[in-house]
């Protein structure tokens, strides 16, 4: 194979003389298509095909006619989930779960970053090593974890608490534990990981702004509150984009480990109602509608979030 | 810096990070140390929790359960399974796939990059996943737990951003001596990435290690269950399985109790240990890894 050629300027030729140039172009790169093709192969089945059959939250869908010769019936599905008994409550738990989670586990690790920004040498690389450790567990475990030690028999804290002279809390069954449970877990698993990307992007600040602000009589506090914390302020907001992205969703995945009967008044969101409709109780058309539903949502929150920090601070992701 | 001394205040102030972030550290760190000292105790100090922080009344009990059990050893190997092809087919995916999107001169680039970003944003949804695999065939088999993931946008991105920062000279030079471009990516770049190479195999394989949602949807036979699912029977549904506890027999009922949690602790150390001996050699790209990896590019 022969070094691709630069493509010659593209005003200089007819539409046929251009066409041939990329033509040529395309048949230098056909190597680089042929490493795109397992990619794109797996993209196209795993996740174009999928949106292929959102078409059934328009239709009845039927296993045996398939996604396209299902029958058509509007907007059915959704005016059945919006008149349902539990569709606020499934909307409100969704909300409020990731409204606090969002509150919670956006702030820490960036102030953790900072903290960690002010401890030199080795002290901060074993405490980053350490603070990684929960992100490498499984949720399974995780959840495994919290209701072994929040047990009201054996668990640690409940026999702290009895220690104390307090009563025994069944907390993993009391509905009003169950967002902290999950929000705070989640804190504790991922406040190191999330860290990673600001200490990154802290270790970009120019030490000659530090030196010029310790001359100028600055304190450490001043320092980061003017320095560093500027510095990071477009990663900032691109994670502040992405999360707001996520606001309007919850994954099922933890959800569903930490529910049982008797917290399910707050613990079923949209995430989970779908699996069990759908997969359980195979009710597809139905389910597949409120998860488009809550597809767009998400889609809306990222693209406000976009343009209000685009008009706001000049960072945006697209 | 250092020519300049830090006010008393500042140093108050690293004081007072250190303080905090100590903290921090035991609070991480707590959770992990207790389970592995409660894995080796003996069960009925920890019932009665006088277990703090050291192991006492050391007894391997546990993990001699743990690994007669025929269902657990039976996910393990699953799991090892999923997680070493799982791998290899990611990596075979999706490297090439970035190192062919770093090429600036690819005739359609733009194009691509959209086509691979939008699911990143827009999804089919679990209901139509599920339901192509069922049509594919693929419900049940052990393949799809190896291809439904097969391709990563995320590490995709990072593999782009990381191969366009390899000087251009190299590829020219290797392509001027009459390599192609599939010999050049195989005999010079990725001899030259191997930074790259550790984090994309820790994300993928901690991805599969960890994984159970997409075994609890796509599976049926206990047989093909990887060791997620088995962990979830036994610590968040509380089905110990019979042969775990078959000998304890007519002891008490307390007894078998305490064995059971016994059982979870050892069982919890046992799955989540490989990684976590596994991590801490790879921490020095983490850094690098999301750095490189940022979506702005």
């Amino acid at each position: 194979m022969k070094t691709p050629r630069p493509i010659p300027h593209r005003t200089s030729r007819g539409l046929r003389g251009r066409l041939r140039c990329l033509m040529q172009a395309v048949w230098d790169h056909r190597l680089y298509y042929l490493m795109l093709l397992p990619a794109f192969a797996a993209v196209l089945i795993f996740s174009y095909f999928p949106m292929y059959g959102i078409q059934i939250a328009f239709k009845d869908y039927k296993g045996s006619l398939g996604f396209a010769a299902s029958k058509w019936v509007g907007m059915k599905h959704f005016i059945n989930f919006f008149n349902s008994y539990n569709c606020w409550t499934l909307i409100k738990n969704t909300f409020v779960l990731s409204l606090y989670s969002f509150l919670a586990s956006f702030p820490i690790p960036i102030i953790l970053a900072l903290l960690l920004n002010e401890i030199r040498g080795r002290y901060k690389n074993f405490v980053q090593t350490v603070l990684y450790a929960p992100h490498f567990i499984s949720l399974v475990v995780l959840v495994g974890m919290i209701s072994t030690m929040l047990s009201p028999s054996i668990g640690s804290i409940n026999t702290m608490i009895e220690m104390l002279g307090g009563k025994k809390i069944y907390f993993m069954s009391l509905p009003s534990a169950f967002r902290h449970i999950y929000v705070w877990s989640g804190v504790w698993q991922e406040m190191g990981w999330s860290a990673v990307i600001y200490i990154a992007a802290l270790s970009a600040v120019d030490p000659q702004l530090h030196e010029a602000a310790i001359i100028d009589g600055a304190s450490k506090l001043q320092r980061i509150w003017h320095i560093n914390l500027p510095t990071i302020l477009p990663t900032v907001v691109i994670m502040f984009i992405l999360s707001a992205g996520s606001l309007a969703s919850v994954g099922q995945e933890k959800v569903l480990l930490l529910q049982n009967d008797l917290n399910l008044d707050v613990s079923e969101v949209i995430s989970t109602y779908v699996y069990k409709r759908g997969v359980l109780h195979a009710n597809y058309s139905f389910s597949t509608a409120i998860g488009l539903l809550n597809n767009l949502v998400s889609i809306l929150f990222l693209l406000g979030a976009n343009w209000i920090s685009k008009k706001a601070t000049e960072t945006s992701l697209f | 810096m250092t020519a300049i001394r830090d006010t008393a205040a500042d140093r108050r102030f690293q004081i007072f990070c250190c303080i905090i972030v100590t903290i921090l550290l035991l609070l991480a760190v707590y959770p992990l140390l207790y389970v592995c000292s409660a894995s080796v105790s003996d069960p009925k100090l920890v019932a009665s929790g006088k277990i703090i922080l050291l192991p006492k009344g050391i007894t391997l009990e546990g993990y001699r359960r743990v690994f007669q059990d025929n269902n657990i050893l039976t996910g393990y190997l699953n799991t090892i399974f999923y997680t070493c092809f799982g791998t290899l087919i990611n990596l075979l995916v999706t490297v090439p796939a970035g190192y062919a999107l770093a090429r600036t001169t690819l005739p359609g680039k733009k194009l691509f990059m959209t086509f691979f970003m939008l699911p990143m944003y827009f999804s089919g949804g679990l209901i139509p996943t599920f339901l192509l695999v069922n049509q594919l065939g693929l419900y049940n088999t052990r393949a799809v737990m190896l291809l439904i993931y097969a391709f990563s946008m995320y590490n995709c991105i990072i593999c782009r951003t990381f191969f366009g920062s390899l000087p251009k000279e190299l590829e020219e030079a290797s392509i001027i001596d009459g390599c192609s471009p599939i010999q050049t990516f195989m005999k010079i770049v990725l001899p030259l990435s191997k930074a790259l190479l550790g984090v994309m195999v820790l994300y993928f394989a901690v991805a599969h290690w960890n994984t159970y949602f997409s075994a609890l949807l796509y599976l049926k036979d206990q047989s093909k269950f990887p060791l997620q699912l088995i962990l979830r029977k036994i610590l968040v549904l509380e089905e110990s399985s019979a042969d775990m506890l078959s000998s304890v027999g007519e002891e008490a009922a307390a007894a078998k109790f305490q064995l059971k949690e016994l059982i979870k602790y050892s069982v919890i150390v046992v799955s989540s240990l490989p990684v976590l001996v596994l991590y801490p050699f790879l921490q020095k790209y983490f850094a690098q890894g999301v750095m490189i990896g940022s979506v702005k590019g």
